[in-house]
């Protein structure tokens, strides 16, 4: 009974805060904690100090390694040592490409105190980014607020973004508003059954069903079909005159 | 007043068994000097702590001579050590472990399985002095009574942490191993895992005289498994000296272990054979008759 209510209580306790990030090449969390003998030798040969054996009351499994973006990141060294320490597997030596890690996923999580999406141009978090360009892009978006200026926006890509950490600890906000997240958290799932009908139409090198019919799309009828961009200064032919535009819009985000 | 009550008790000088008062072992350090009568847990004291320096010396020093810890370590840098019990859970929860652990788990059951497993628990467990200390103070407070379980406990629990890691899949016991977690806790840091071992302290001091390590621990009853054909065994070999004065019973951490070797019950060689004795040799010190020695299992003379 008693090993029991100690196995069951495991299972309790094996829930993770969201900001605990395991080392590169941590297997899931079910199997991690079937490997990790918390020996410690990860934390020893990490050369940067990023890695901790929790301690009961970190709520993390206690002995085993984590660390927090946001208060020492990982600093992806070429040679990953911590795996290589790892005598058990906990942490799987497949892994020997820094850049293949995931140890977590970025993500812009609030966009209310972004400097970049209030129109600034912050960038820390794109300029340390290990990955930069791949995992962080800024994308250049038009600002409705100024009606004028550029946002660039952020952006993580969950294919190159490592969980590093690095742009979580630099936000230069007192509270990050990128934080790395386990996937589990940050990334929703498609549906196994869904199909994006413009990659199965580029696959096919054609539409699966044949050639639909075309209705006229009105004040466009002078454009080729599913064409509806707008060009600046372009003025529907049964358009209203527009509202004004500019600083004095009265537009709100 | 002091004359008066000798005379009337009757209570010889220093040696003889109505000296009752007397703590065990007390006559031992008259007949025999202090030192040798803590020849035994000087030395386990001493190697006790030299191999917990050993691992504290990277963290203190930069001196890199072992790294990790009791669950799996690495000295200079070639030699793995780890621990076979936490293999055993992490086996049972479905892992297949690397070659280095399972080198290093194989080494150290080696060395356990040749020697005797429960050496671990009396030369190296750090958890050995929080028990003893506890043992210690129960006796010198004169503590009683209490609920022990029974010494099968632990062998009921070694089977039942197997189960539930191959059950849960994670290693079950590691939640709450205070052998671990004391060691890990001196080298990397505590948090609230202090609290296990003071937890564990308590348990022995107020409710189960030897009631850890003798009892309920799972990690002592897998070396006790190892135990079994153990090279180093105490022997009884000059037990027709025994002056009944029971200070052995009293500081064997295992007391069921001693009779049939010192009182020749089911067996007529005075060697302790039994899987439970952790070949402390507190049992040597004690005495002042020089009944016990350390010697190997084939050594069955007596004299």
């Amino acid at each position: 009974m008693l090993a029991l209510g100690v196995g069951l209580y495991g299972a309790e306790a094996s829930a993770r805060p969201a900001e605990a990030i395991r080392p590169p090449g941590a297997l899931p969390e079910s199997d991690f904690l079937a490997a990790c003998v918390r020996c410690g030798l990860c934390v020893r040969d990490c050369p940067f100090d990023t890695l901790k054996l929790s301690e009961l009351g970190d709520n993390v499994a206690t002995g085993t390694p984590f660390f927090e973006g946001r208060k020492v990141p990982c600093e992806m060294c070429d040679d990953i040592p911590c795996v290589k320490a790892c005598p058990t597997g906990a942490l799987d030596r497949e892994l020997t490409d820094i850049g293949k890690a995931r140890m977590g996923l970025a993500v812009l999580i609030d966009q209310e105190t972004c400097l970049n999406f209030l129109g600034l141009r912050c960038d820390v978090c794109y300029r340390v980014c290990p990955v930069i360009d791949k995992a962080i892009t800024l994308e250049l978006v038009h600002n409705p607020r100024s009606d004028r200026h550029a946002m660039l926006l952020p952006t993580v890509h969950s294919d190159h973004c490592t969980g590093c950490g690095k742009c979580e600890h630099a936000c230069v906000l007192p509270e990050a508003a990128i934080k790395v997240l386990p996937h589990k958290l940050a990334q929703g799932k498609s549906a196994e059954h869904y199909r994006k009908g413009w990659v199965e139409r580029e696959a096919a090198g054609g539409s699966l069903i044949g050639e639909q019919q075309q209705l006229p799309m009105r004040g466009l009828e002078d454009r080729k079909y599913g064409d509806t961009r707008v060009a600046p200064g372009y003025v529907p032919p049964a358009a209203q005159p527009a509202r004004p535009g500019g600083i004095d819009s009265g537009w709100k985000p | 007043m002091s004359a008066a009550s000798q005379t009337g008790t009757n209570v010889p000088p220093v040696s003889g068994r109505s000296a009752v008062m007397m703590r065990p072992g007390a006559e031992a350090v008259i007949e025999k000097g202090w030192v040798r009568a803590h020849k035994w847990l000087l030395l386990r004291r001493l190697t006790q702590l030299g191999i917990l320096a050993l691992f504290m010396l990277g963290p203190w020093f930069g001196l890199w001579i072992v790294k990790g810890n009791l669950s799996s370590s690495l000295t200079l840098g070639v030699l793995p050590l780890t621990d076979p019990y936490l293999l055993l859970q992490s086996v049972a929860a479905g892992q297949v472990p690397y070659k280095e652990a399972l080198l290093g788990g194989g080494i150290v059951a080696a060395f356990y399985l040749l020697f005797g497993g429960r050496l671990f628990c009396s030369w190296v467990c750090p958890v050995n002095m929080v028990t003893d200390a506890a043992a210690w103070l129960r006796r010198r407070l004169g503590l009683k009574g209490g609920k022990v379980p029974s010494e099968y406990t632990r062998y009921w629990l070694l089977g039942l942490t197997v189960l539930a890691s191959a059950l849960t899949g994670a290693m079950a016991w590691e939640w709450v191993n205070p052998v671990s977690m004391l060691h890990r806790g001196l080298i990397f840091g505590f948090g609230l895992s202090w609290g296990i071992v003071l937890g564990v302290f308590l348990y022995d001091l107020l409710i189960a005289s030897r009631g850890w390590c003798g009892h309920v621990c799972p990690m002592g009853a897998f070396y006790g498994v190892l135990n079994k054909t153990a090279l180093i065994r105490v022997t009884a070999d000059r037990r027709s000296r025994c002056d009944d004065c029971m200070d052995c019973f009293a500081v064997c951490p295992e007391p069921q272990v001693i009779r049939p070797a010192l009182k020749a019950v089911a067996q007529d060689h005075p060697l302790i054979l039994d899987q439970d004795c952790t070949s402390c040799g507190r049992c040597i010190d004690v005495c002042s008759k020089d009944v016990f020695r350390l010697t190997t299992r084939f050594d069955r003379s007596e004299s």
